[in-house]
């Protein structure tokens, strides 16, 4: 057959029947989800259920004198009250490093801490009842008497002589560091035409996923197994977390993770309440379920980005950037997260900033600390919009400090378009990005002549709006080289099973998994695509490791890039087959025939010439008319691993528009855009509304979420009054544009889009706040961007 | 979380009301639109015996001006204070209170009789009550009384209401021709509880001259904060960019604000002293305004 390469299957080209790649197909789940007919792991309800709910630790670090469960168990319902103790029978500690992460160290973390408690939250007893408001009676009447300990909650002075070390076997509370340079830091700053620095702060914050942490573990003594009900990212990886800590074998682990209502990284951890559960199950031989609620969701799902970064810019006379050094310190909790560990947030800010710049002379360090506040892990856009909001920040500032216009400073030093293969300062290798073009297309969108004179006119009559850029770059289809070659049991290769049944019908059994953001439908588009069967013919099967290839789940954007590639090979391959069958069947070479609409159609002329399920009829029922050595391997299975490159980058821009109020320090977003380049656009609709969403959330963080503490590690933001989300009302019109460069890693060329949109956001805003409060001479760089900051910043407080 | 194992008892009339409370005794709390309530048993805050609905009790419903004074039932909706004729007319502050105040679905459910038992000092209805001058009306199985907004929140969290006492009703004066009022405040997003707020009300007479200024605050303080000082600074002077500045400055005096999640002291002094200028701009002759 002739090879196949994107335009031979069509790809992008809405004018063949069946071409679902690259539209807005509407998402097949999208009627069960608003029906309320979806599986959240809630809805599941198992014979012998119990649940089970946790006293946690009310202190951010504290010694565990005695527990006294008599008035638990004595609490009608309660079945049963386990401690540290009790489940470490069971299950063994984990410590959460990465080989190749130079140096890393952490404490081993058990499911319930035996000795102390480190975090506000952390749980420490767990009570098993009839129901979880038992559950949390039985929760009431626990007596258990701390000696609070010094808790060690800025990260500032984690390191200094004094500090409290939060683990006193490490020696100190230093997790990891490292530094990435290149050319000659001193030098270039020397020399520069001018130098200007700022401090950042990007704050604590979490995910707020709409459903919570949910488990459900049920282990089976009649033979041997565990099964567990969970709403997670990644069931692979739990199915041998399980297996590994609980002592089982991984194939007596199975993990059904069927409708999750929202992750943003948030559930791609190992969290010791739900590790608890297992190990409860495990050792009463019952199904025991455990929901997170809100409260508890605050205080123990991760939290993240937690930064304090101080940096510099250097640029010559001619306004070209000579060089980044940025020192970055972050704050992680008591432990670092396992299996991913909280290192690669750090890691992440040293490996992208500066990252859309040509420049040569580079130095970041980041410092990774130990403190006692909730553990913080990875969240969507990992470290970008970090590494965005102090690149971006230096670049306006740059631009400012040499009377250079924003957008001319960015087209200066943006890296050339045709300046690919390369690799940045930093380390990280490009395949083909798209700055030059993406600031093209995102001009033509973005009115900014009109703005700036409305900016004046406004100017003029005390109203003050700023225009604010972002250029970003994002990390996507993660190779091994992530967190494989460290060590860690999490797949970077997927797979996808795809057949045909009978009916001529089409099932796809996927390793990644759907959490809400239409993995689903983009299967489904593709398989579609290439068998050549109408959409809503293929069925798609996700999450449960006994009936999906092995596979990495979703995280850092690679469903689309690594499971879609691997749907797309096995839906080719069941094509081929399928052809293979009908030349058989109709005495025609297989090269002059195809699949479209579900009929195999005579290539050439398009005319329809046996049904699919014609097809399915005589293979599976009258396979003893077809010649005898024909194949009729109706179940295909084929996987996919990116082998060049260690990370597929995409890139992108964003611009925003935003009015200061100058007397009461509130910002109202009017206007948002963003171009990115995310590769072969699957389904324009889902990667609109993936931006869009991003945008929220990195909008979100730069205005309203913070995870506040007191100075004694104390959580004062618990509810949802008091850690504000963005809401619709507060959220301005977003515009998103596409420029479109294809991997050439994969026939599909898809990177990812997930993250694109929290990435750039923060920082995009940040600048247009500060172009605002520009003729003030205010500028503000801490985030969330409180009233009280910018307040503040003018000088009115 | 979940709730406690809890009680529940429907009244009907004020006499269900007061035999379910010599049933239960203090274990016994009065629901309303349970937009409070609920969620503070949710979080195991407050472990009531038995909740007694009182949202069907026909004396506490209904807005009627008699006798040259405006009542809202207790049981007076925020989304029907906002829709209501006499209120609009009569009232005009606490209609424009209620977008401010949470979401639709809250406003659906939550009352004024709970909203100013609760006193929540961050609230709008409370701060609407005590600027328009309003009474409250008391009831309890051993009688009732009346009381005046303004003395009635005792701090935060905390009212006259004495055991077993309910809010039947808030009476007002009706608005006069020359009373002019606003409402402003400042919040992190649109429904929160302000960082700040104001609720103005005041009367000009022909030549611009104030009369019985009632600034009051929210948001700033454990109660709604009567402006003593700015009102005074205010009163009976012809209301122009002067008499504005100068209660403002007076405002210093009035105020003693907390720090919260949002900021710190200065912060909200500020808010206030910004909201009350813009509150007051809102009532200068036109020619003034484009000054
Ligand atoms: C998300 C959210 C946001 C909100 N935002 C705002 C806001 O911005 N501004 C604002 O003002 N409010 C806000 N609220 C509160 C809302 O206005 C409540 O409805 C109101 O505070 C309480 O009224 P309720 O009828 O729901 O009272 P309930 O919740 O039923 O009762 C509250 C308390 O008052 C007592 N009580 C109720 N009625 C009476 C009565 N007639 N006599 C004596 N005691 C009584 C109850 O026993 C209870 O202690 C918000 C609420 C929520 C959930």
């Amino acid at each position: 057959m002739n090879e196949i390469t994107p335009a031979s299957i069509g790809l992008s080209r809405e004018d063949l029947p069946n071409s679902y790649i690259g539209r807005s197909v509407p998402r097949p789940n999208a009627a069960k989800l608003v029906q309320g007919r979806a599986t959240y792991t809630d809805d599941v309800v198992l014979p012998r259920m119990l649940h089970a709910a946790f006293l946690r630790s009310p202190h951010a670090h504290a010694r565990i004198l005695s527990i006294e469960t008599a008035g638990a168990l004595a609490t009608p319902g309660v079945v049963r009250v386990f401690t540290g103790r009790d489940i470490a029978a069971v299950c063994d500690p984990w410590v959460a490093v990465l080989d190749h992460l130079k140096g890393m160290k952490s404490a081993p973390q058990y499911p319930l801490p035996l000795e102390r408690a480190t975090w506000q939250g952390e749980p420490v007893v767990a009570v098993v009842a009839e129901s979880r408001a038992a559950a949390e009676d039985g929760v009431a009447a626990l007596r258990v008497e701390w000696e609070p300990l010094p808790a060690q909650t800025d990260m500032e002075t984690a390191l200094a002589p004094g500090a409290v070390v939060i683990h006193p076997e490490l020696g100190d509370n230093l997790v990891f560091t490292r530094t990435a340079a290149a050319g000659d830091v001193e030098a270039a700053f020397a020399k520069a035409h001018k130098v200007v620095e700022a401090t950042f702060v990007t704050a604590r914050h979490t995910g707020v996923t709409l459903e919570p942490r949910s488990i459900i573990a049920d282990y089976n003594r009649a033979d041997g197994t565990l099964t567990v009900h969970h709403s997670t990212q990644a069931p692979h990886m739990m199915q041998g977390v399980f297996a590994k800590h609980l002592r089982l074998r991984e194939a007596d682990v199975r993990v059904i993770c069927k409708d999750v209502g929202g992750s943003f990284g948030i559930k791609v951890h190992v969290y010791p309440d739900e590790v608890a559960v297992a190990a409860i199950a495990r050792i009463m031989g019952r199904p025991i379920k455990f929901v997170a609620d809100r409260f508890e969701s605050f205080q123990s799902d991760i939290h993240a980005r937690d930064h304090r970064i101080k940096a510099r810019i250097a640029v010559d006379a001619n306004g070209r950037i000579l060089g980044f050094d940025v020192d970055d310190l972050t704050g992680i909790g008591p432990y670092s997260v396992y299996p991913r560990t909280s290192a690669i947030e750090g890691n992440q800010v040293v490996n992208l900033c500066g990252g859309p710049y040509d420049f040569q002379h580079y130095r970041c360090t980041t410092r990774v600390v130990l403190q006692n506040k909730t553990p913080t892990c990875q969240y969507r856009a990992v470290g970008h919009p970090i590494a965005t909001a102090v690149t971006e920040g230096l670049v306006d500032m740059a631009a400012e400090a040499l009377g250079m216009d924003p957008i001319a400073f960015r087209r200066l030093n943006l890296i050339r378009d045709d300046a690919y293969p390369r690799s940045s300062p930093s380390g990280m290798r490009f395949e083909g990005l798209s700055h030059h073009a993406s600031l093209d297309k995102l001009l033509e969108m973005v009115p900014v002549e009109r703005i700036r004179a409305d900016q004046s006119a406004q100017r003029a009559r005390g109203v003050y709006r700023g225009l604010g850029f972002a250029s970003f770059i994002e990390l996507t289809n993660p190779s091994p080289f992530m967190y494989g070659i460290g060590g860690a049991r999490i797949s970077a290769q997927d797979g996808a099973t795809v057949r045909m049944d009978p009916d001529g019908s089409v099932v796809v059994a996927s390793g990644v998994t759907e959490q809400g953001q239409g993995t689903e439908a983009i299967l489904a588009q593709i398989v579609a695509h290439g068998v050549g069967v109408p959409v809503e013919r293929v069925k798609v099967v996700t999450g449960d490791t006994q009936n999906t290839p092995y596979g990495g789940g979703t995280w850092a954007c690679r469903g689309a890039g690594i499971g879609g590639e691997a749907a797309l090979q096995s839906a080719l391959a069941l094509r081929a087959q399928i052809l293979e069958v009908a030349g058989a069947m109709l005495q025609a070479r297989p090269e002059t025939l195809d699949v479209a609409m579900g009929e195999v159609v005579d290539r050439a002329s398009g005319t329809p010439r046996l049904s699919l399920a014609e097809l399915g009829r005589i293979v599976y029922f009258r396979g003893d008319t077809l010649p005898k050595d024909l194949a009729r391997e109706l179940v295909q299975t084929r996987h996919f691993i990116t082998k060049e490159y260690p990370f597929a980058f995409t890139n992108g821009i964003q611009a925003c528009w935003a009015e200061v109020d100058v007397e009461t320090g509130m910002v109202k977003v009017l206007e948002h855009w963003c171009v990115e380049d995310c590769g072969r656009v699957i389904n324009p609709l889902l990667v609109d509304e993936q931006v869009r969403g991003g945008i929220v959330q990195g909008l979100g963080g730069a205005l309203y979420e913070h995870c506040v503490y007191d100075a004694e590690g104390n959580l004062l933001t618990t509810t949802m009054a008091d850690y504000l989300v963005p809401m619709s009302a507060e959220m301005p019109d977003i515009h998103v544009g596409h420029v479109e460069t294809p991997t050439r890693e994969s026939l599909l060329g898809a990177k990812g889009a997930g993250e694109a949109g929290t990435a750039g956001a923060p920082a995009a805003l940040m600048n247009a706040i500060n172009d605002a409060l520009r003729p003030f001479g205010a500028r503000v760089t801490e985030q969330p961007f409180t009233p009280a900051r910018i307040l503040r910043a003018l000088g009115r407080i | 979380m979940k709730w406690p194992a809890i009680g529940y008892v429907r009244a009907r009339s004020l006499d269900d009301l007061w035999e379910a409370q010599r049933t239960h005794g203090a274990a016994a709390q009065v629901l309303a639109g349970g937009q409070t309530l609920l969620a503070t048993l949710a979080f195991r805050l407050s472990e009531p015996g038995v909740l007694v609905d009182i949202t069907r009790i026909p004396e506490l419903r209904g807005v009627a001006l008699r006798d040259g004074v405006l009542r809202i039932g207790a049981l007076t909706r925020h989304a029907e204070l906002g829709r209501d004729p006499l209120i609009a007319r009569h009232a005009p502050l606490i209609a424009a209170a209620v977008p401010y105040i949470a979401h639709p679905a809250i406003r659906n459910r939550g009352t004024i009789g709970g909203s100013l038992a609760y006193a929540d000092p961050a609230a709008e209805l409370p701060a609407c009550a005590v600027a328009l001058d309003a009474t409250l009306h008391l009831l309890s199985a051993r009688g009732e009384r009346r009381v005046k907004a303004e003395g009635f929140f005792t701090g935060l969290l905390s009212t006259l209401l004495e055991p077993g006492e309910i809010i039947a009703a808030v009476e007002l004066p009706p608005a006069s021709p020359a009373q002019r009022s606003a409402i402003l405040e400042v919040s992190r997003r649109s429904g929160d509880y302000a960082m700040a707020g104001i609720a103005a009300v005041l009367e000009l007479d022909a030549a611009g001259q104030v009369a019985s200024p009632r600034l009051t605050f929210f948001g700033v303080g454990d109660r709604p904060v009567l402006a003593t000082r700015a009102n005074a600074a205010l009163a009976g002077r012809v209301l122009d960019a002067a008499a504005i500045a100068a209660a403002a400055e007076a405002l210093e005096g009035d105020l003693d604000p907390p720090a919260d999640l949002h900021g710190p002291p200065e912060m909200k002094r500020h808010l206030a002293r910004v909201l009350l200028r813009r509150a007051l701009a809102q009532f200068l002759p036109a020619r003034e305004k484009a000054a």
